[in-house]
């Protein structure tokens, strides 16, 4: 190595260095997700030969209504946690950010539930939702005189009621990425608008709400992601972690995870996968052409 | 660098030497693997020192993985040539590993299929194929009703009788429900969970008891779509929808409703019985599961031990006489009393202080008249009944709609079997 220039040893060694996290995620990470997609041509119990079967796992897929219901679910969940859980912790961080007493219990408040097994949440969350007189929820309708719900009971109410705690458990993270995004933007800005007589309306709508967008983005990515990928709080808080009533609360994840582990069907699991694999890119790859958009 | 690797060298050889030597004196180490559960592992534990007292050629290495684990583990173990020489696979699981030849026959020199057939209860005989056993359980489990005592004091009824029938246990499930003025439901007659042992009290005992067969005798035809199918879920519907002595859900689970005493009754197996023994204040009994019309039935499931393809050999020889050691009257009788979990002999399971015995008494007259399921695929069989008592009770669809979509389901389930 003594003949090469200073930078190119540099590089060598930089090169050696990388080369074991490399390995390590080659092996461990990048080759098992390869597999999955030819695995996912195959019939395959764990425990048998591995039988391959072309298309089959896909076509079967297509036929199974309880894959669109699944798939359908997933979607619900994406599409009416995201805005509700990215607005909920918008709010609360633009309203903590104003305030200086208490500031700091405050924002650890917020963020105590994201510290919490998501497990031990669910069931906590399971008991409220039960019939009167052991469910809080049920108990404070019946103090206001409204009926009773079925909540995790019923197949409309199943899935909103699970996403529930999911929004709450993440509120802390998104607020502490919110409020750093807001010290970020000096306050020179705001004083020139002041100066220049803007209300804070104006103030919100001109200033703080595009100086935050890269906050935004990062949390529509991540809360995305998170939410496509629910699994204990539905695992936990449906009877026999099966994403019930009548696959009501079924996520993707939670398919594959049956499929998987509690059928052994290899083979149809993985199909499952790349069709999440696939979900998962297209909306990465179309939020990060928001990012670039950003002026 | 010569010498350190000279050093080195002689040092390997010595380690070399070492480990021959340990080989010697150990002649053959076999493994075992079953579940986690404290009671199983420490009666193995027990079992592997009798058993290596009596035989100081053989050691026996016990590996006990998480009962949420091992399935998959066992399943990865299994076909890679690694793990257990000796194993316990739930019954339902036999197939797969048959078919994938992981399994082999139990040595016919140490395993008479005669005597197999005669001492053990008939639906170990699921273990056998083409003539042979390839596998063994150490103990049996069934269903048994769980009543609870104070509450059957508290509703002014005898709390040393429990139902015998199914009208009687309507009758008790009755006056043992309790409601506050609201109408929420404060004690339940009795505790129902499809997510638990439900499943197979409606599948194996209500549908004989009304008169029907769930499957066809080979086990590839679904035949509970008749009426005396569609009468028995209607009964069991009837409890939660017309009775209104219980409902799904109530206290998230069967288990936490009826340990908590908010339940008069339940429906579960023995392997509970260490769950609500260690329950303070529940004052309970276990009876045989009621019966209808003079008829009797009950779901009897096992693990059972067999030996991997992976023991050759001096190895075979031992891990058969260690399976052979497990499945004794003696072991079986240590493992009653340690786990609770009945034996697989007749005739230990016919003593009179076996039957009995206030708590597995029950669940062992209950084995006489038990059924083994002919599983294609447990958890999913288990879905197709949940679903439909969640279309009936949830989406109100009427029973014999309901019970057809559930027949047609479970057919295709089936019919994915070789």
């Amino acid at each position: 190595m003594s003949g090469l220039t200073i930078a190119r040893r540099q590089a060598v060694w930089a090169w050696i260095f990388l080369a074991l996290p490399l390995a390590y995620f080659s092996l461990v990470r990048f080759w098992p997700a390869l597999d999955a997609f030819s695995l996912s041509l195959s019939k395959w119990n764990l425990v048998g030969p591995r039988r391959y079967v072309g298309l089959a796992n896909y076509e079967r897929m297509a036929a199974d209504p309880v894959f669109w219901q699944v798939l359908a679910n997933t979607f619900e969940y994406l599409l009416l946690g995201l805005p509700v859980s990215l607005a909920l912790s918008f709010l609360v961080a633009y309203h903590l950010d104003r305030v200086q007493t208490g500031h700091g219990l405050l924002r650890a408040l917020y963020f105590l539930p994201h510290l919490t097994t998501a497990t031990a949440l669910a069931w906590v969350w399971r008991w409220f939702y039960q019939p009167a007189p052991v469910g809080l929820f049920n108990n404070w309708l019946s103090v206001f005189g409204i009926a009773q719900q079925p909540f995790l009971r019923s197949t409309f109410q199943a899935l909103p009621a699970i996403l529930v705690p999911a929004i709450w458990a993440a509120l802390g993270f998104q607020i502490v990425i919110f409020l750093a995004g807001l010290k970020a933007i000096p306050r020179s800005y705001y004083e020139a608008a002041e100066i220049d007589g803007a209300g804070s309306p104006q103030i919100l709508r001109e200033i703080t709400l595009p100086l935050l967008l890269p906050s935004f983005v990062f949390l529509l990515i991540t809360t995305s992601i998170g939410l496509l990928r629910i699994f204990d709080l539905v695992y936990n808080m449906t009877a026999g972690g099966d994403g019930g009533p009548l696959n009501a609360t079924k996520p993707l994840v939670l398919s594959i995870y049956q499929s998987a582990f509690a059928r052994m069907d290899m083979g149809y699991a993985s199909a499952q996968t790349v069709v999440l694999f696939v979900i998962l890119l297209l909306l990465s790859l179309l939020q990060m052409r928001l990012l670039r958009a950003r002026p | 660098m010569r010498r350190l690797y000279q050093g080195l060298t002689r040092a390997a050889l010595a380690l070399t030497l070492l480990a021959g030597a340990a080989v010697r004196a150990q002649a053959v180490e076999i493994e075992y693997w079953q579940y986690t559960f404290k009671q199983r592992v420490e009666t193995i534990d027990e079992l592997i020192k009798q058993f290596q007292k009596a035989n100081p050629d053989i050691t026996v290495k016990h590996v006990n993985v998480p009962y949420d684990n091992y399935r998959t583990r066992i399943a990865a173990a299994i076909p890679a040539g690694e793990g257990p020489d000796v194993v316990q696979l739930f019954y339902g699981w036999l197939t797969d590993y048959i078919d994938a030849k992981l399994l082999q026959p139990l040595p016919a020199a140490s395993f008479d299929t005669a005597a197999i057939d005669r001492d053990f209860f008939p639906f170990v005989q699921g273990m056998k194929v083409g003539g042979q056993y390839y596998a063994l359980p150490t103990a049996v489990r069934s269903l048994a009703l769980f009543w609870n005592r104070k509450v059957f004091k508290d509703a002014g009824l005898d709390p040393a009788k429990p139902p015998t029938t199914l009208a009687e246990l309507v009758d008790i499930a009755r006056k043992t429900t309790k409601r506050d003025a609201a109408g929420n439901l404060l004690t339940a007659g009795i505790a129902l969970d499809t997510a638990g042992q439900d499943v197979q009290w409606i599948r194996q005992v209500l549908i004989p008891e009304f008169g029907g067969t769930p499957y066809s005798a080979d086990g590839k035809k679904v035949t509970y779509n008749t009426p005396s199918g569609v009468a028995a879920v209607q009964w069991y519907a009837d409890l939660i929808a017309k009775e209104k002595v219980s409902e799904l859900g109530f206290l998230t689970d069967g288990v936490t409703a009826f340990r908590s005493g908010r339940a008069a009754m339940t429906i579960d197996g023995s392997f509970r019985l260490g769950a609500f023994d260690g329950q303070k204040g529940l004052d309970y009994g276990v009876t045989e599961l009621p019966s209808h019309d003079g008829r009797q039935s009950n779901f009897a499931s096992y693990w059972a031990n067999g030996i991997t393809a992976k023991a050759k050999g001096e190895k075979l020889a031992a891990a058969a006489k260690f399976l052979a050691f497990i499945t004794t009257p003696a072991a079986m009788q240590l493992w009653m009393e340690k786990v609770g979990e009945l034996p697989a002999r007749v005739a230990l399971a016919q003593t009179d202080a076996v039957k009995t015995h206030p708590t597995y008494g029950a669940f062992v007259r209950g084995l006489a008249y038990s059924v083994a399921t002919d599983f294609v695929d447990e958890s999913s069989q288990r879905k197709v009944m949940m679903d439909m008592m969640d279309r009936i009770i949830i989406k109100q669809t009427p029973v014999a709609e309901a019970v057809g979509i559930a027949a047609k389901e479970e057919q295709v389930i089936l019919d994915t079997r070789k």
